[in-house]
């Protein structure tokens, strides 16, 4: 049985200062809720979202079909984290375009909309935003942080950032940064973009247009990089689009897997902002918390007192299980208290999404023994 | 788990010890040591659902293939390294010994004796054995390296394993008087050579 989830949102008239300098001022974060806070305040469990997805992380919206959130098979009463038990909450992080401040709202300074303007924002800015969301719900510690991909580094980031106000935090399909292939693709991504006539260097709102182009061929890199070789070979192989030999035309879609693609493209650059594309891969890259241990990943994550749960997935080629091990590798040797899943799933990156039983049942099993102490 | 082993391994690990427990199954092991000896550490495991029960009894467990090293871990980072008849599962017996006595400043080491004078009568009579403790047939055993009591020893120094204790065991206890024929379980407490 899902539910339906109710949207908020709050304003913040304090300045939000930037690690690339600048400060975000003022801003509004959207988020939703599901469960309950206990009497405790001590059963919140903080989910943090990747790239394209948002504050909606589970249940689905009044009168409209398909609505469900992003991790809706995680998150819900009865599912893995069980909102019986759990108040969890969602938010979209600023520079996103899903109802927090991002680059397609008006800058309150100039009274334009911020397109190019609007400032770098990184994870540990977006943690410290979380973080006064915190406050305002009257939440001092998390139960958990969790996320996937970049929600993971959130989750370790958090880790790290304000160790006292977290005591589990699962990172799955994740990094402790992104290696140069990595960053590579994110650059390919963002000069498509980027060289988008309909770009207008990041102002195109103000031409009525959406360099919608550059946003397909984003899409269709990425989508490449979240799937596996084996699953989509299973999926699409060399299958023909229509009947059963070549057109031999260089331009017309022949195989599924190109249709499959421009199909997601298409369906990403009517909903998605060109801007929030380029500040969220961005994010991704810069993230490093070993940098200012001079690399050390054992030193940067000395810092965390958090219990652990990181999960990979043997075909995810994008966030890799070698990355998570660096990370295992670095809590065992701060005798940090960490477990660790390498689930042998075929759906590459994507697999974090989906419904595998050993990993679900795996999250479920560290969920439940979270301890909430008197009314657990 | 059975009681006789791990009454014998509760006495070799020190109490409040930190302990990496290799091939740590469902995590019993670890959550006894855990609850009624003070100590801390983590399961390794290539099992899912092994993987999933250590998750469910509240014992950190890391997902590893234990034939690709213990890379992850740093040399005498532990006090105590486990491997509990896991040592006949291994590619890398021996290279998994040395690793043992690198990461744990003591290494305990249990297998099942192929020695034992059961085992011997079976082969005698032409037939490899089937026992509790070897409770599988030759075509179906997970267990790839079948050693003695006595194939032990020699490994140990010709590898150069400080053999701190050495014993078998039995259903009812300690066979310290000729384990290589009366013992089911052979049991080494190792370290690294002293130099």
């Amino acid at each position: 049985m899902s539910f339906f989830a109710t949207p908020q949102s709050l304003s913040f008239e304090q300045p939000l200062p930037l690690k690339g300098g600048g400060v975000l001022h003022p801003y509004q974060l959207t988020y939703e809720t599901y469960g309950q806070l206990n009497d405790q305040r001590n059963n919140a469990v903080l989910v943090c979202h990747a790239l394209n997805a948002s504050h909606h992380v589970a249940g689905s919206y009044k009168g409209q079909a398909k609505s469900e959130g992003w991790w809706d098979n995680m998150i819900g009463p009865g599912k893995p984290v069980d909102t019986n038990r759990f108040f969890v909450i969602g938010v979209n992080n600023v520079g996103s375009c899903f109802g927090s401040t991002g680059p397609m709202h008006h800058n309150p300074i100039t009274g334009r909309i911020y397109g190019a303007d609007f400032p770098v924002v990184t994870v540990e800015d977006w943690v410290n935003s979380q973080a006064r969301l915190l406050d305002h719900l009257g939440i001092d510690q998390l139960a958990a942080v969790m996320g996937g991909s970049l929600g993971g580094m959130q989750a370790l980031s958090w880790s790290l950032q304000y160790p006292e106000r977290v005591r589990h935090a699962v990172v799955i399909a994740s990094a402790p940064n992104l290696n140069a292939e990595n960053i590579a693709f994110n650059e390919v991504a963002r000069r498509a973009i980027t060289t988008d006539p309909d770009f207008h260097g990041g102002h195109f709102y103000a031409h009525g247009v959406v360099p919608k182009r550059g946003l397909r061929i984003a899409r269709m890199l990425g989508h490449i990089t979240y799937l596996s070789d084996d699953v989509m070979n299973t999926k699409f192989g060399r299958m023909l689009q229509d009947g059963e030999s070549f057109k031999y035309s260089t331009q017309e879609i022949e195989f599924q897997i190109e249709s499959y693609l421009r199909y997601q493209g298409d369906k990403f650059s009517e909903y998605f902002d060109a801007n929030t594309y380029l500040l969220i891969t961005r994010a991704l890259d810069y993230f490093d918390p070993a940098s200012a241990f001079k690399g050390q990943l054992t030193q940067a994550l000395a810092q965390a007192s958090a219990q652990f749960l990181l999960v990979s997935f043997t075909t995810d080629w994008r966030f890799a299980p070698a990355r998570s091990r660096e990370m295992v590798q670095a809590l065992v040797a701060n005798k940090r208290q960490v477990s660790y899943a390498e689930i042998d799933a075929p759906h590459g990156h994507d697999a974090f999404l989906l419904d595998d039983p050993r990993y679900l049942s795996l999250v479920r099993a560290y969920f439940d023994r979270i301890h909430l102490g008197a009314d657990a | 788990m059975n009681l006789v082993l791990r009454d014998a391994i509760q006495r070799m690990v020190p109490y409040g010890s930190r302990v990496l427990d290799l091939g740590c199954g469902d995590g019993a092991l670890l959550a006894f040591l855990q609850q009624h000896h003070g100590c801390s550490g983590y399961g390794v495991e290539i099992n899912d659902a092994n993987v999933l029960a250590c998750v469910k009894q509240g014992v950190n467990v890391i997902q590893l293939n234990l034939d690709q090293g213990l890379a992850m871990f740093g040399d005498q980072s532990f006090d105590v390294v486990l491997q509990i008849d896991t040592l006949q599962h291994l590619r890398n017996a021996q290279t998994m010994l040395q690793e043992t006595v690198r990461v744990g400043r003591l290494g305990i080491v249990t297998f099942p004796n192929f020695a034992h004078w059961p085992n011997r009568i079976s082969v005698l009579q032409g037939y490899m054995p089937v026992t509790r403790k070897l409770p599988y047939q030759w075509y179906d055993t997970p267990n790839i390296r079948v050693a003695t009591f006595a194939d032990f020893l020699a490994l140990a120094k010709n590898t150069q394993l400080h053999i701190k204790d050495a014993f078998g065991l039995q259903d009812d206890g300690v066979v310290r008087w000729w384990p290589n024929a009366r013992a089911a379980t052979a049991v080494f407490k190792l370290a690294a050579p002293t130099l």
